[in-house]
């Protein structure tokens, strides 16, 4: 099976003008299969979050190869990336970032938007994905309508809308109490495993990274270990 | 890729959550459309009311007015000499080229009616006034030429002399009494209102010339002589026929002054246009300000916004928005807020001119060309005032946008 994600000797450095450049990945080598559920953990200036924009296609690498499903994309021009993302992943984020004044259905709708698919195609879909987070009768709510916790299901609900190949989730439960949390990594956990959804997690808490089955630990931006998870969390 | 239309219902969904800030915004535009309609409502209005009075004092007329007259030393101005006589008239009337003429002899004084009375001009006049000034009557008959010959005691009223003697009955067929002498009225003047200097058109009675000569004032000399040109084309050369025939009837030799002035109304037509045009320009450019005014107020909004929405732009980026379509959605906001308020604009400034029109009496129209150059001028202010805060948008960083606070 062609990997989705395959980077070889990725490096990044953030020119500073007047100083030293800063070296936030330093030669990075990871594969991630099909279905697999990673979770990506590391101390702040690990390079974790670097790493995930990159994965992302958010950022481009100083040098190195990244192939996303099987095709070289540092090299493409923006418009193409975009165009990637809007198709081909799925992101959720630490603060949310749902739409103010917009109901949850128009807010799991937008990735569709700009991915050109007919309205009536993505009512369904959008739908689908809510009902997917245990959300469909919250539809026409708003973000202020909705609890922290089940923000960030029509959160996930958008990233799962367009059937992305990766879902990067970016310390999705930072801003969560302990049981919203619960909630949400057990959602991650059911669409990777009963959807068989590939799911890149970044977070610098252990426990929320136990729901994982594999876990990269990055430091002084190297991969410095790289293993499955021994005490998975049960769904 | 993301299709025009939905950018345009992204953006325009923008709007709407911001009801209050977008509506604010248009403000500045629409004072600033609204203004540029009502100004050059009227001075478009004052214009063609001003060229409209002056056609409706007769198709190429030419007036003449005695000459001013110098005793020891002191001259009157024009018109203060009783050099033109009723027997010009009828030699300028047999000129070619000259379709009418009607002399006018002034008589001020008090017209009384039962009780009511009124100081108003009385003027002697030829049949062929109704031709010369193309006035005619909104009731009754204007006199005819054998009462004219006859010098009848019949009288036409304006209709401010109507309204201020019969206030409710009908004036046809009453008497008025003109410095005591008994008038009949036998019809009324269509409605006139004000001339391009201000003056009551209105306030007049009409009556033979030779009912004012042999009644009212005596004597033969008329006040003006006005002339009617067959055709305008003709008016210049009728002009200097007219001033050879009554320089020969008066027996000036060249070298002399002459003791009358001739005059036609085009000149007097086009300075007056000119003048209103001039104003309507100024006027209109205090508009455009005022306009340019909301324009920037729509780049200072828009930027503000496009910091404000740092992190919504950059989700979108992160949804795959490209930045093309950012550029896209950012702008069309700043043109549907620019043409929104134009087109209230539009609306505001029409209701405006008809508002002045109403209740201030003064002339206004709104030409339509004026509605679409304020739409496609807003529109413009839109897109050069949304480009720069839209292509701020559009260069913003991702990652660094989705960490704004």
């Amino acid at each position: 099976m062609t990997p989705v994600v395959e980077v070889r000797d990725l490096r990044k450095v953030y020119p500073l003008e007047g100083g030293e450049d800063v070296v936030a990945l330093r030669g990075v080598d990871l594969t991630i299969e099909p279905g697999e559920f990673v979770a990506v953990m590391g101390p702040s200036g690990s390079g974790k979050s670097t790493f995930m924009h990159i994965v992302g296609l958010l950022d481009r690498p100083t040098s190195g190869t990244y192939a996303f499903a099987g095709h070289e994309v540092s090299a493409l021009p923006s418009d193409a990336l975009a165009d990637l993302r809007s198709r081909a992943l799925g992101f959720v984020f630490q603060a949310y970032n749902l739409l103010p004044r917009t109901t949850a259905i128009e807010n799991v709708e937008l990735p569709m938007v700009y991915a050109g698919i007919p309205a009536a195609e993505r009512r369904r879909a959008a739908l689908e994905a809510l009902d997917a987070v245990g959300l469909a009768k919250y539809a026409q709510h708003q973000p202020n309508q909705l609890s922290g916790g089940q923000q960030q299901r029509v959160a996930i609900a958008r990233s799962i809308v367009n059937r992305p190949q990766l879902i990067l989730a970016d310390e999705p439960t930072g801003a969560l109490d302990t049981a919203s949390s619960e909630d949400v990594m057990a959602l991650f956990q059911r669409l990777n495993d009963e959807r068989g959804m590939t799911v890149m997690l970044v977070t610098h808490e252990a426990d929320v990274a136990a729901h994982a089955r594999r876990l990269v630990t990055f430091r002084d931006g190297h991969i410095v270990a790289d293993e499955p998870v021994k005490e998975k969390v049960p769904v | 890729m993301i299709s025009l239309v939905q950018t345009v219902r992204l953006a325009l969904q923008a709007l709407v959550r911001n009801r209050s800030r977008s509506l604010l915004t248009m403000l500045g535009i629409v004072i600033g459309v609204a203004a540029v309609i009502v100004t050059v409502a009227i001075g478009t209005g004052a214009s063609s009311s001003v060229a409209n009075q002056i056609n409706g004092l007769g198709s190429n007329l030419i007036i003449v007015i005695p000459g001013s007259v110098q005793t020891t030393g002191a001259k009157t101005g024009n018109g203060g000499a009783s050099s033109l006589t009723v027997a010009d008239g009828l030699a300028i009337a047999k000129l070619p080229g000259v379709s009418a003429v009607s002399p006018s002899v002034n008589v001020r004084g008090q017209v009384i009616a039962g009780g009511q009375n009124w100081q108003t001009t009385v003027t002697g006049v030829a049949p062929t006034y109704t031709t010369v000034r193309s006035w005619d009557v909104a009731s009754g008959r204007f006199f005819s030429q054998n009462e004219t010959d006859s010098a009848a005691k019949v009288a036409v009223l304006g209709q401010t002399v109507v309204s201020q003697l019969f206030p409710n009955r009908d004036p046809v067929g009453q008497t008025v009494l003109i410095r005591n002498v008994p008038f009949t009225v036998i019809g009324t003047l269509i409605g006139r209102g004000q001339s391009a200097g201000g003056q009551d058109q209105d306030d007049t009675v009409l009556i033979p010339y030779t009912s004012a000569l042999d009644r009212l004032v005596g004597g033969t000399s008329a006040g003006a002589l006005m002339v009617s040109a067959t055709d305008a084309a003709h008016i210049d050369s009728v002009q200097t026929q007219i001033t050879g025939l009554l320089e020969q009837r008066h027996g000036i030799v060249a070298g002399q002054p002459d003791d009358f002035s001739v005059r036609n109304l085009q000149d007097i037509a086009q300075a007056a246009s000119a003048t209103s045009a001039i104003l309507g320009l100024l006027l209109a450019a205090v508009a455009a300000v005022s306009l340019l005014v909301g324009g920037i107020g729509i780049m200072n909004i828009m930027l503000v916004s496009v910091t404000e929405r740092t992190r919504e732009i950059g989700l979108r980026v992160a949804l795959g928005a490209r930045s093309a379509a950012i550029l896209r959605q950012f702008l069309i906001e700043a043109v549907v807020l620019s043409t929104g308020g134009g087109a209230i604009g539009v609306v505001l400034g029409i209701a405006g001119a008809i508002a002045i029109a109403v209740f201030a009496h003064w002339p206004s129209s709104v030409p339509i060309a004026s509605v679409f150059l304020a739409l496609a001028f807003s529109a413009a202010v839109g897109v050069f005032f949304g480009y720069w805060p839209a292509r701020k948008a559009a260069a913003l960083d991702p990652i660094r946008a989705l960490r704004f606070e």
